[in-house]
C-alpha cells in the first residue's frame, strides 16, 4: 500500500521548508523530501538571509536560528584592475533590536529550519531523490522517488527543488534552462580567527559587513564577485552568466583566483584557511524567465520558479515568500473542499502578482536584457571611474580646473557623450 | 574515545584523581614490552618497542621486560634471546600448547597473569591485528588504561606517569593521554612509528618462566588454518626503503602502470591512497595513511595524491618526499620535500627512463 | 538470531578543522556522520538477519543528538534503536565505553537472549579499536576481531568459522555463539535502503536509556570517573617549518624535470644511488 500525504514539497532549501511549514501548521499531512544527507548538505555555504520573510513564518527564529553576524555595513565596489572605487553604507541604526540582514551558513541554516518544519508535524526524508512525478493523464499525483518502493501519493506536490528544477523539467513541466538566464557563482569559505575578522572590517561582535564589487574582475562578462562576513569565516565568490562563461571559455575557477588575488581584496583573506570551494547556478532571468508555476496538482517555488532578485541578490526571501504563498493557497483550497487543480491552483500566481515577488520582477523585468547588450557597465566604466579618482585624488601641482576637465575627456573618449547618455538611459529605464 | 574529554587538569581529590599513587600501585616496576611471535617470525614492531621502552625504563630506573609467549619447543627460547640484543633485561616467558597461534583468550589469561604476578608500571604493545585484540582485551581484564596508537612516549617524572601522545580527530590534532592512579599503563604503538634500535649481540638475557595453567578443552575458539597472503612482497610495504605511489590524480587505473613501472625500475614497493582501494585498482594492503600503512621509506614519490591529513599521517616519516602534482595549492606540498608541479601522466614516465638511465650507468660504472 | 551493533556518531572527520589561533577543534557546523566502519557491521548484521531471521538491535552510546546516528541505522534497515545518554557518562575513555555498552547489552539480552554483538574495527575519531575487546572480555563472549568474512554460521549449532585478518595472512576461526565481532572495512557494502525503511525510520521513537535503564549499577565506573585515561594536553602537529623545494617546471621537458628531480634526490641522500643500483641489480 504505497504512501498517501496531502500535499508533498520536493527540496527542503529555504522555498520548500517554508511551504511544508505552513502546510503543517494549518495541519495538512505533508512530506517533505530531500536529496541531500540534510538540509542544506548541498547547498553553497554562506548567504544572506533577510529576517522579515523567516519572521514571517517563524517569529522567534533569532533565539536558536544558526546566524554569524548581521548586516551594519554594505560596500558597493567598481574595482578596475588595480584600484576601486565605492560606495560605503554603514549605520547604527543596523544594530535595531531585529536586525533587517544576518549572513547564515546554509548547511546549517536549512537544517535548522527543517527541524522546524519537523518539529511542525511534517515528515522529512533525506537521502531521497525524487527522479519524476507520477501522473494520471495530465494530473499530477504523487512522486517517484530513487528508493524501491519509492511511489508516494499526494493531492498535490510543490516543487522546491532548486535552480535546476529537474524534476518538472524531466515531467515536461518547464524547459531547459537558458544559458543567458542563470549565472554561475563559484564560491570558497575562507577561515580566520573571529577577532581577525573584526579588525579586518572594523566591525563588532556581532556585526558583518557585505561588499559586492563589479568591474574588470568578471573580464567583460556579467557578474559580480562578494565577501560575506561569517562569524570565522569569509564567503568569497563571484558568479557570472553562464552564456558568457562558455563564449568567453574562462573558467569559473580562474575568474574566483583572479578576484581574490585583486588588490583590493587579497588584504582582506590575507593568512585565511580556505576549506570548501562550490558552485551553484543563479536563476537570473527576471520577470521574463518565470515559467509555468502551477498546474494540475502541482505547483513551483523558490529558484525553481526563477524567482530571485539578481540585481538586488534576493533570492531565499522570495524563495520562502513563494514557498509560503504556494502553501496557503493549498490549504484555502483544502478548506474551501476544492480540487487541487490547474484552475483552482491559478490563484497562486495571482496572489504572487499581489506581492513584493512578482513587482520587484516586473520592475527590473528589463534589466537582464539591457546589461546583457551593454557590457561597457562591466568593462569601460570601472576603468573610466578608477581613472577618475585616481585623476581627482593625486596631489600633483594640476588645478582642480584642469582635473575635472580631464576626467570628463576620459569619459568621452572612453565612451561617447551619445554613449554616456544613452547608457544612464538605458539603466534608468531598466531598473525604473 | 578519549578525545571525547576535554584535557582537564588532574583534580586533586576527585576519585582516582590525585597526583599521589595509591601505595599499593607503587610495586609495580618496570616497562614490558609484548613480543608478538606468530609461526615462528617475531613482529619487527617489538624490536621497535623493546628500543623504546628501554629509554623509558633509564628515565625511570628499572628494568625491560620482554613478554614472549608460544608453544614448547618453539622459538620462545631463543626469541628471549634475542630480545637482549635489542634492549632487554628480562624475559617472562610462558610456554605451552594453548599458545601456539594467537587466540585472545589463552592469551589475555597468560598476559594478565604474569602482569598480576610480577607486576610492571608499563606494558606496550605493537598497535598490530594482534596487538590491538590483545591490548583491548587485558586492559579490560586488568580494569587500567590504555592509549592505542601512539606516536611518541615519555615519562613524566613528577607523577612517575608514561605521557602518551597520540593522534586524535582523523590524524589532525596530538593529544597526550596519562594514565594516572592504575597500573599497568598500557599503550599500543604502531610499526615503523619508533625507530629500530641496532642490536647488540653481546647482551645477555635473564629468563623469567612462568606457567600457564589452561588446556584446550579450555578454550572455545579454535584455529583451523592459517591462509598466508599470496602476493609475497604484500607485507613489505612498510619496511621498504622506497615507495611509489599514485593518487587519483592518475586519472584511471590503466595509468597506475606508470606507478609500478618506477616502482620496478627503482627495486621500490608500490601504493595508494585510499580512494584507490575502493576503487578496486589497487588491494586493500597496499594502502598508505591512517587507516592503511604507515611507511617510513628514505623516498617517497606520490604521484596525483592531494596530501590529506590521513593521508599525511602515514606518510611524514618518509626522509625525503617527492611529489607530483598539477595543483601548486594541493596540502601535500606542505609537507613534501620537493614539489613538482606537473603532469603525473608525462613526469612519471620520465622519471622512470631517467633512473633506469643512470642507475644503469651507476651500474655500470661500479662493474668497472 | 538477535544480533546488536554498537554504532558511535562521529564528526566527520575530513571535515574539522583546527582553530589557528586557539588550536582547539572547531566543532562548530562540523557534520556527525555513523562511524564509516560501523557501517560494515550493521551491515553484515543485516545480511545475517535477512538470512537467518531474527532481530537486529542498534545501540550507541552519546549525546541526545546522536539520535540521528540511530534513525539512519534504523532507515538501513535496523529493527530497534536504543540511545545511551545520561551526564553520568559524559567523558568516558574506552574502558568506561564498553562497561556502559556491555551493561546495556546485557540488560537487552534479558528480554531476548543476544546471540551476537558487531562492532566496527574502530572509530575514526577515537581510532583505538579497544571498545570492541572490552565489551567481549566484560560479556564474556568470544570475540573474533578483524573478521574479513563469516565463513560458515549454524544457529542452530551456534557454530561460526570466521575470516580473521592477522599479519601476513588470514586465520580461519571457529568459536560458539554468543560472541562478538569486530568487522574489518571492505568487507561489504552498505544497503541502499527502501522506502518503507525510509518512512520507518522517519517515524520511529526511539528509546532513550540512562544510567539506570542501562543498568549501569555502579556509576563510579562510567564517565570521567570511570576512566583511568586522562587526557592531559590536545595540540596540532607542528607544521614543517620549509615548505616544498619547487623543482622548476615551466618551460621545462618531462625529461628535463625528471633529471632535475634524481639530481635534487641524489644530493639529498647520496646512499640511495648505489642502494638502488643494487637492488636492481639483484631484482
Ligand atoms: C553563490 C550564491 C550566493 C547567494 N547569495 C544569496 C544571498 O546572499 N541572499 C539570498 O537571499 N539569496 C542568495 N542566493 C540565492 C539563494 O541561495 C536561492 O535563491 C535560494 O536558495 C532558493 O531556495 P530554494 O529553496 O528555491 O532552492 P535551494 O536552496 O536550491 O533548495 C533546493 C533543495 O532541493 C533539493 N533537491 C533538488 N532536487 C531534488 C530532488 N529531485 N529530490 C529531492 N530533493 C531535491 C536540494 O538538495 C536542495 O536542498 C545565492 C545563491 C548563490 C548560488
Ligand atoms: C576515516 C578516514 C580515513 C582515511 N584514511 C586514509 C588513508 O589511510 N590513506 C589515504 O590515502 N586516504 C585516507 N582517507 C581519505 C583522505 O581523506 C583523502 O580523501 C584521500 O587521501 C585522497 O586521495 P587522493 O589524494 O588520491 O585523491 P584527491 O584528493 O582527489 O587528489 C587527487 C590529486 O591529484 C592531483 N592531480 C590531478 N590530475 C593530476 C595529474 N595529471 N598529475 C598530477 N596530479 C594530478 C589533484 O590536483 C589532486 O591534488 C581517509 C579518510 C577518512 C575519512
Ligand atoms: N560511544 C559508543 N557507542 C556505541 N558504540 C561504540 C561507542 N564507542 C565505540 N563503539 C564501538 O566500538 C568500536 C571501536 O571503537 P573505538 O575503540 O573507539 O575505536 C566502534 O567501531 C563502535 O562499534
Amino acid at each position: 500500500m504505497p504512501e498517501r500525504f496531502d500535499a508533498i514539497v520536493v527540496g527542503a532549501g529555504p522555498a520548500g521548508n517554508a511551504a511544508a511549514l505552513t502546510l503543517a501548521e494549518a495541519g495538512v499531512s505533508v512530506l517533505l523530501l530531500e536529496r541531500g544527507e540534510y538540509p542544506g548538505s548541498k547547498n553553497v555555504q554562506g548567504a544572506i538571509m533577510y529576517a522579515d520573510q523567516l519572521q514571517a513564518l517563524i517569529p522567534d527564529f533569532r533565539d536558536d536560528a544558526p546566524l554569524e553576524r548581521h548586516i551594519v555595513e554594505q560596500r558597493i565596489w567598481m574595482l578596475d584592475d588595480s584600484a576601486h572605487v565605492g560606495t560605503h553604507y554603514r549605520s547604527d541604526g543596523f544594530n535595531e533590536e531585529l536586525p533587517n540582514r544576518y549572513t547564515i551558513i546554509r548547511a546549517q541554516f536549512d537544517k535548522w529550519f527543517a527541524k522546524k518544519v519537523q518539529a511542525a508535524g511534517a515528515l522529512l526524508i533525506c537521502e531521497t531523490t525524487v527522479t519524476e512525478l507520477l501522473k494520471d493523464g495530465d494530473r499530477v499525483v504523487g512522486v517517484r522517488t530513487d528508493r524501491a518502493g519509492g511511489d508516494i501519493h499526494a493531492d498535490v506536490v510543490i516543487l522546491a527543488d532548486g535552480v535546476n528544477a529537474l524534476v518538472a523539467q524531466r515531467s515536461g513541466l518547464r524547459d531547459e534552462l537558458k544559458p543567458d538566464n542563470v549565472a554561475l557563482a563559484v564560491k570558497e569559505m575562507h577561515f580566520l580567527p573571529e577577532e581577525v575578522i573584526q579588525q579586518r572590517f572594523n566591525i563588532g561582535e556581532n556585526e558583518g559587513v557585505v561588499i559586492e564589487a563589479a568591474g574588470t574582475i568578471t573580464d567583460g562578462m556579467l557578474g559580480t564577485g562578494f565577501i560575506y562576513t561569517n562569524r570565522e569565516s569569509l564567503s568569497v565568490g563571484i558568479g557570472c552568466l553562464v552564456s558568457d562563461f562558455a563564449a568567453s571559455k574562462t573558467r569559473p575557477y580562474d575568474l574566483l583566483e583572479r578576484f581574490k588575488q585583486h588588490p583590493s581584496i587579497r588584504p582582506l583573506l590575507a593568512g585565511s584557511e580556505v576549506k570548501e570551494y562550490a558552485a551553484h547556478l543563479i536563476p537570473e532571468g527576471g520577470y521574463r524567465a518565470v515559467p509555468k508555476v502551477f498546474g494540475d496538482g502541482w505547483l513551483m517555488a523558490g529558484d525553481a520558479g526563477q524567482f530571485v532578485n539578481s540585481l538586488h541578490r534576493e533570492g531565499s526571501n522570495m524563495a520562502m515568500t513563494t514557498g509560503r504563498i504556494a502553501a496557503e493557497t493549498v490549504i484555502d483550497l483544502k478548506r474551501e473542499g476544492k480540487p487541487m487543480n490547474g484552475r483552482n491552483l491559478s490563484l497562486y500566481r495571482k496572489r504572487l502578482e499581489d506581492s513584493y515577488v512578482m513587482k520587484d520582477l516586473r520592475k527590473y523585468r528589463d534589466l537582464p536584457q539591457v546589461l546583457h547588450r551593454n557590457k561597457q557597465f562591466v568593462t569601460t566604466y570601472p576603468k573610466l571611474l578608477a581613472g577618475a579618482a585616481d585623476t581627482w585624488f593625486r596631489v600633483d601641482g594640476v588645478d582642480k580646473r584642469s582635473k575635472e576637465r580631464q576626467i570628463v575627456r576620459s569619459f568621452l573618449k572612453g565612451r561617447s557623450l551619445r554613449g554616456l547618455v544613452g547608457d544612464a538611459l538605458r539603466l534608468a529605464r531598466a531598473v525604473r | 574515545m578519549p578525545d571525547a574529554k576535554r584535557p582537564t587538569p588532574a583534580r586533586p581529590g576527585a576519585a582516582g584523581r590525585s597526583k599521589e599513587l595509591p601505595e599499593h600501585l607503587k610495586a609495580y616496576k618496570g616497562v614490558w614490552v609484548f613480543v608478538e611471535l606468530e609461526r615462528g617470525q617475531v613482529h619487527p614492531v617489538s624490536w621497535e618497542l623493546i628500543g623504546e621502552g628501554r629509554k623509558l625504563a633509564d628515565t625511570l630506573g628499572v628494568e625491560v621486560g620482554a613478554v614472549v609467549l608460544g608453544p614448547p619447543a618453539g622459538r620462545v627460547g631463543a626469541v628471549a634471546a634475542e630480545a637482549a640484543h635489542y634492549g632487554a633485561d628480562v624475559a617472562y616467558v610462558i610456554e605451552s600448547p594453548v599458545l601456539a597461534d594467537y587466540r585472545t583468550v589463552p592469551f589475555t589469561e597468560a598476559l594478565t597473569d604474569l602482569v598480576n604476578t610480577f607486576k610492571p608500571e608499563i606494558l606496550l604493545l605493537g598497535a598490530t591485528t594482534l596487538g590491538r585484540d590483545l591490548a583491548g582485551s587485558v586492559a579490560t581484564t586488568l580494569a587500567t588504561g590504555l592509549t592505542a596508537d601512539c606516536t611518541a612516549l615519555a615519562i613524566d617524572l613528577e607523577t612517575r606517569s608514561m605521557a602518551s601522545t597520540r593522534p586524535t580527530f582523523g590524524g589532525s590534532l596530538l593529544c597526550t593521554i596519562h594514565t594516572l592512579n592504575f597500573r599497568p599503563q598500557m599503550a599500543t604503538v604502531r610499526p615503523r612509528v619508533m625507530e629500530m634500535p641496532a642490536p647488540d649481540p653481546a647482551r645477555q638475557i635473564r629468563v623469567v618462566a612462568h606457567h600457564l595453567d589452561m588446556a584446550e578443552d579450555d578454550i572455545v575458539t579454535k584455529v583451523l588454518d592459517f591462509i598466508p597472503d599470496s602476493d609475497q612482497d604484500k607485507a613489505r610495504l612498510a619496511f621498504a626503503d622506497v615507495v611509489v605511489a599514485g593518487g587519483l590524480g592518475l586519472g584511471g587505473p590503466e595509468n597506475f602502470a606508470l606507478v609500478k613501472d618506477l616502482a620496478s625500475v627503482l627495486g621500490a614497493e608500490y601504493g595508494g591512497s585510499r580512494p584507490l582501494v575502493q576503487k578496486g585498482w589497487i588491494t586493500a594492503d597496499r594502502q598508505i595513511g591512517q587507516t592503511g600503512k604507515t611507511i617510513r621509506p628514505k623516498l617517497y614519490i606520490a604521484a596525483g595524491i592531494s596530501g590529506a591529513v590521513q593521508h599525511r599521517v602515514g606518510t611524514e616519516g618518509a626522509d625525503v618526499i617527492v611529489a607530483i602534482n598539477t595543483d601548486a595549492k594541493a596540502p601535500i606540498f606542505e609537507f613534501a620535500t620537493y614539489a613538482i608541479v606537473g603532469d603525473a601522466l608525462t613526469i612519471l614516465p620520465a622519471l622512470t627512463e631517467a633512473f633506469a638511465r643512470r642507475l644503469g650507468a651507476q651500474r655500470a660504472v661500479a662493474a668497472e | 538470531m538477535h544480533i546488536v551493533v554498537c554504532i558511535k556518531q562521529v564528526p566527520d572527520s575530513a571535515q574539522i578543522r583546527i582553530h589557528p589561533v586557539t588550536n582547539t577543534i572547531m566543532r562548530q557546523g562540523v557534520p556527525t556522520i555513523i562511524n564509516p566502519f560501523d557501517l560494515f557491521a550493521l551491515e553484515e548484521a543485516l545480511a545475517l538477519r535477512d538470512r537467518f531471521g531474527g532481530t537486529v538491535t542498534v545501540i550507541t552510546m552519546g549525546p541526545p543528538m546522536a539520535d540521528a546516528a540511530l534513525r539512519k541505522a534504523l532507515s538501513f534497515g535496523a529493527d530497534r534503536a536504543i540511545l545511551l545518554t545520561d551526564r553520568l557518562f559524559a567523558g568516558s575513555d574506552t574502558l568506561a565505553t564498553s562497561y556502559v555498552l556491555s551493561s546495556a547489552i546485557a540488560r537487552i539480552g534479558q528480554e531476548t537472549p543476544v546471540d551476537m554483538v558487531f562492532t566496527g574495527k574502530q572509530t575514526i575519531d577515537g581510532d583505538t579499536a579497544q571498545v570492541g575487546p572490552g565489551i567481549a572480555v566484560r560479556l564474556g563472549l568470544n570475540q573474533l576481531t578483524y573478521v574479513e568474512r563469516i565463513v560458515e554460521l549454524d544457529p542452530s549449532l551456534r557454530r561460526i568459522v570466521v575470516h580473521r585478518r592477522a599479519e601476513g595472512g588470514v586465520q580461519v576461526l571457529e568459536t560458539r555463539l554468543p560472541c562478538l565481532i569486530t568487522m574489518l572495512e571492505g568487507t561489504n557494502h552498505i544497503r541502499f535502503a527502501g522506502m518503507d525503511d525510509m518512512f520507518r525510520a522517519a517515524r520511529a521513537e526511539i528509546a532513550t536509556w540512562g544510567a539506570a535503564e542501562a543498568g549501569v549499577d555502579e556509576p563510579g565506573r562510567c564517565g570521567l570517573r570511570g576512566s583511568p585515561t586522562v587526557v592531559k594536553k590536545v595540540f596540532a602537529p607542528t607544521p614543517r617549518t620549509e615548505k616544498a623545494t619547487p623543482i622548476e617546471t615551466s618551460g621545462k621537458s618531462p625529461q628535463e624535470i625528471a633529471d632535475a628531480a634524481i639530481d635534487v634526490i641524489f644530493a639529498a641522500k647520496p646512499s640511495l644511488r648505489s642502494e638502488m643500483a643494487g637492488r636492481r641489480q639483484a631484482g
